[in-house]
């Protein structure tokens, strides 16, 4: 049975019909995740119980599944197995952020949109890996080892919710959440030939996420395709009173306009999008992409975002800032890791930090502690947040031409691991594309649109804000003309061979 | 710096002591700055808490409104500024009580922006003061660390107060001595608990207040200015006085021995030590603290508008200093009759006036209120509201008083017994026997006892009226319901026409 195959669409499709019973879809999930162990997509730790969480997981899921099939949960999603990034907290079920300092933490709550899809009766069939605390761009940052590339195990899967994109790509669920915080979600899809939506800011509470950085944590759907992401957003996104920066907009029906026509859509195209740095194969994919969009009927129009070039430099002075503040609480006292044998309470502190945090989450730490500390405040901060304010004004101004804003996702396909780590500017680089529309708050999407020796290349469409069903009605025109979307990794071949 | 010998001539006497307060009260609101937990005092560790106020992995505050409404309603009491954009800071620290190891604060766009406050001292042993108020922010609480002194056993963290509304409010140094400074909490603790934002309970924290001290001196017609000192851990007005005015002291010894002046030290933290009566300097921390504020991203700015701040200013209520107008124009009261009432609170207030517009005297009203009701409520430690006696009460029997158909000191009986019996004022006067004594029965009286007491009669002729006290006193034992002011006015009406 290839139910890996299917889109989570299909398989809701599927199970809501009857045809296919919670516990046969879960089961087959959960013994793909058992035979793929080896791309390490999942976060794994002992339990106090002895059990791995993964196989408590999947016993929770299989009782679900079984409740389900009973009539005992019902919902619209019923029995849809869902992997959750483990920087999402749920109930009962350790949430590490694939950091030592939380290597034993259960939360006692849902996050929202957890919550909200277990009333859906989705199944949560494990925690995915990351980088920790999603400080990072292939995974490798996680405390549990990184996950491999299905397409080239000896690349990465992008970052940080690249275990998440391992989990779709490689068949081991249908869809899974991540969080995006300056291409998080957007860059592990692209790497792994997927689909990945970063909702606007505000769209989906934050509550239930911890926090990296809290003005521009996203959480957000990955799936194959457009219309599973768009079938996802209508169960995660939506005002939360329990999240103040939660969005009082209306939530409109996210798959409603798939099938409308994009012809007239207007797509803005900045030239500097493939300047320096862009892998020619990748340039190539995107600029065949444009065509596809031209045959729909779009129109291309040139815009320019001039301040989008200090992006990466902006949010690597604000995303740091916030983290080391967000991270503060992971202090030894509570639910942390605390080094043994310190003598004082200083020494307690900085014993159980050093040793808990891995060394990204600390030169972060660092950095923004360094920023915001008296003197440099206006120097590093003060000044970030005003060009962060510039380039959303680009976003505007060129919104007020286009629709959709078109390019690469990353400049290049998935790295070799190891590539990047002794030079972490180079990898931050990797997010040149994607962190603007973080710094925006504007919703964007990545979606498979050619492949490089082996390897996927993503298009990154970004939108207006609060205006995903756009991106996804395009993503999902696309994706009804090319196959790149249903371009699976050669990985069971292999396995099996 | 000025010579030894310039310091040795001047005098304590001469310098001014310049004092700031910062004050933090606790809102009296039923759950948390940020999240739903209850703030009632006294419950078992750690039993009032959340994902929030503990600071769990995920959690994220949501504002109370009705602090945000307490804290302009007081920032509208002192006369300030209440901002129309106001938002959240955080300051970052790290100790085992602050559970996310950030103060979620207000640090650059405070709610209560410039006020001021004016009070003066009813016994005016200094003169009216007017006190600037520099700003109030609102604030979380941290948890409660609880220590073993003996350093034996494990420190213990208790972090059912963590996320408690606090507002910090800041003044100017304008104040200039340790006694005004107390006066200024007073007159500050009334205000809160008039408008009802704060009980103001210091025993239980409710209410904390830091002291900034200096002093200004002149020395050969230029001013020095001596280090300025944070006083922490003055847990009662009493202490805060006594803390300021040793600190004061301390700080003038300390320049005459050595000099020092602002531009030579830094600010230093001491606390005052209760037992010893002396302030001590507290351990510094190691690097001077720099708490990186900066905008809390999981809180949105809070907009105000006119129509919600008049709304909340229609809440606010008649303030003690305008009640103290009232009732010395209004009711006649002198300045310190009027300040005793308005300072027992507004519950005494109401009671007072109840009183006083029922008998139609405000005079005796107060006297009755101050001597005989608040003596009452001192002497079983209970508030207003437990007095037996009602307001509507006590107006039926000082109603009789006003009329002059009792005497006081037989009024005061009657309310004897009303407390003790609970009988209304006819019925506890019909208890004690008293009934009203007609003119006849009087002059009778009287005339008996300028028959029975030449002695005294004779006194009184030769001009000793006072004498006739001797013959009230024998009045009461004959009729004890004979008005003595009328038994008075009457012999002495009598001896006169003999």
């Amino acid at each position: 049975m290839d139910l890996h195959n299917l889109t989570a669409t299909e398989l809701v499709a599927r199970l809501t019909s009857g045809d296919l019973s919670a516990t046969d879809c879960t089961q087959h999930f959960l013994d793909r995740i058992q035979k793929h162990a080896s791309l390490n997509a999942f976060v794994d730790v002992p339990l106090e119980s002895g059990e791995s969480s993964l196989a408590a997981t999947a016993e929770l899921a299989k009782k679900r599944a079984a409740s389900i099939d009973a009539g005992d949960i019902k919902g619209p999603l019923a029995g849809l197995p869902i992997a959750i990034k483990d920087g999402i907290c749920t109930a009962g079920v350790t949430t590490t952020a694939s950091s030592k300092m939380l290597e034993k933490f259960v939360p006692s709550f849902d996050a929202t949109c957890v919550a909200q899809l277990n009333d859906a009766a989705a199944i949560n069939v494990g925690k995915t890996n990351m980088d920790e605390f999603a400080m990072g761009s292939s995974t490798e940052n996680s405390y549990f080892g990184p996950s491999l590339n299905p397409f080239n195990t000896g690349h990465v899967p992008g970052g940080s919710s690249g275990g998440s994109a391992t989990a779709v790509a490689a068949g081991l669920a249908p869809i899974a959440l991540g969080s995006d915080t300056g291409g998080s979600i957007r860059q592990p899809a692209s790497f792994c030939g997927i689909t990945g939506l970063k909702p606007t800011y505000g769209r989906v509470s934050r509550f239930g996420l911890l926090a990296f950085a809290s003005s521009l944590d996203q959480i957000g759907p990955m799936a194959w395709t457009a219309a599973d992401c768009a079938l996802g957003m209508n169960y995660i996104s939506g005002h939360d009173p329990k999240d103040s920066t939660s969005a009082k907009e209306d939530k409109p029906d996210f798959t409603a306009g798939l099938e409308d026509s994009i012809a007239g859509l207007k797509i803005g195209v900045y030239p500097q999008f493939f300047a320096d740095g862009i892998d020619p194969a990748v340039e190539k994919a995107v600029r065949e992409a444009i065509k596809v969009y031209e045959d729909l009927g779009a129109t291309i129009v040139e815009i320019d975002l001039p301040h989008t070039a200090s992006g990466v430099a902006v949010y690597y002075v604000v995303a740091p800032c916030e983290a080391s503040s967000n991270l503060s609480r992971y202090d030894g006292v509570r639910y942390t890791y605390r080094a043994a044998a310190a003598e004082t309470l200083d020494q307690m502190y900085a014993d159980s930090r050093s040793e808990g945090f891995g060394a990204e989450v600390k030169r972060r730490i660092m950095l923004g502690t360094y920023a915001l500390s008296s003197g440099y405040y206006d120097a590093y901060y003060l000044q970030a947040s005003k060009v962060r304010r510039m380039i959303k004004h680009d976003y505007d101004r060129a919104f007020e031409q286009v629709d959709v804003i078109l390019g690469p996702t990353t400049p290049t396909t998935a790295f070799k691991f190891g590539q990047h780590t002794a030079d972490p500017l180079a990898m931050y680089l990797a997010d040149i594309y994607t962190v603007s529309a973080n710094l925006a708050g504007i919703p964007a999407i990545s979606l498979p649109c050619g492949m490089s020796d082996g390897l996927p290349v993503g298009l990154h469409l970004q939108g207006k804000s609060f205006d995903e069903s756009t991106l996804l009605t395009a993503a999902h025109q696309y994706q009804k003309v090319t196959q790149w979307h249903t371009t699976r990794p050669p990985m069971d071949q292999e396995v099996s061979a | 710096m000025s010579s030894a010998a310039q310091r040795e001539a001047v005098k304590f006497e001469d310098v001014t002591v310049v004092i700031g307060l910062e004050v933090h009260v606790q809102l009296d609101t039923q759950s948390k700055l940020f999240c739903g937990c209850s703030t009632e005092y006294g419950a078992e560790p750690n039993t009032q808490t959340c994902p929030v106020c503990t600071g769990q992995p995920g959690s994220l505050p949501v504002i109370n409104q009705q602090a945000l409404n307490l804290a302009v309603r007081t920032g509208l009491a002192l006369d300030c500024e209440i901002a129309r954009y106001t938002k959240w800071d955080r300051k970052n620290y790290f100790y085992p009580d602050l559970p996310k190891g950030y103060q979620i604060s207000q640090f650059d766009k405070p709610i209560c922006g410039p006020g001021q406050l004016k009070f003066t001292d009813a016994k005016e042993t200094f003169p009216p003061c007017v006190v600037e108020i520099e700003r109030a922010h609102l604030e979380e609480d941290a948890g409660k660390s609880v220590h073993d002194d003996a350093g034996r056993a494990k420190s213990k963290i208790d972090l059912n107060r963590t996320g408690t509304p606090l507002l910090e409010i800041v003044t100017k140094p304008d104040l200039r001595s340790a006694e005004a400074a107390k006066a200024f909490l007073t007159e500050l603790k009334l205000i809160l608990t008039y408008i009802g934002v704060s009980d103001c309970d210091m025993q239980h924290g409710n209410l904390r207040c830091d002291g900034n001290v200096n002093l200004h001196i002149n020395v050969d017609g230029e001013t020095i200015a001596t280090p300025i000192v944070e006083i922490k851990n003055m847990n009662s007005f009493r202490n805060a006085e006594r803390a300021l005015d040793y600190e004061a002291t301390r700080q003038f010894d300390a320049w005459q021995e050595d000099g020092l002046t602002i531009k030579d030290a830094p600010k230093r933290t001491f606390g005052w030590n209760d037992a010893t009566q002396v302030t001590v300097p507290q351990r510094e921390k190691e690097e001077s603290a720099d708490y990186r504020y900066f905008p809390d991203p999981d809180l949105i700015a809070v907009t105000l508008t006119e129509s919600q701040i008049e709304e909340i200013a229609a809440s606010v209520g008649e303030l003690p200093a305008a009640l103290r107008e009232r009732l010395k124009t209004e009711y006649g009261l002198k300045a310190y009759d009027a300040d005793v009432i308005v300072s027992q609170g507004r519950g005494v207030v109401e009671y007072f006036l109840t009183v006083a517009d029922g008998c139609g005297n405000g005079k005796i009203a107060s006297n009755w209120v101050s001597q005989e009701v608040l003596r009452h409520l001192s002497e079983t430690e209970a508030e207003i509201a437990d007095y037996p006696v009602s307001a509507e009460s006590l107006t039926e029997l000082l109603k009789v008083v006003v009329g002059g158909d009792l005497d006081q000191t037989r009024a005061k009986e009657v309310l004897t017994e009303m407390i003790e019996s609970g009988l209304t004022v006819s019925a506890a006067t019909e208890k004690l026997g008293i009934v009203k004594v007609d003119s006849g029965e009087i002059d009778g009286l009287c005339q008996q006892l300028i028959d029975e007491n030449a002695n005294v009669v004779s006194q009184i002729k030769d001009g000793n009226a006072k004498a006739v006290g001797a013959l009230i006193g024998k009045a009461r034992k004959i009729n004890a319901n004979a008005n003595p002011g009328v038994v008075r006015k009457r012999i002495l009406e009598m001896i006169e026409a003999m």
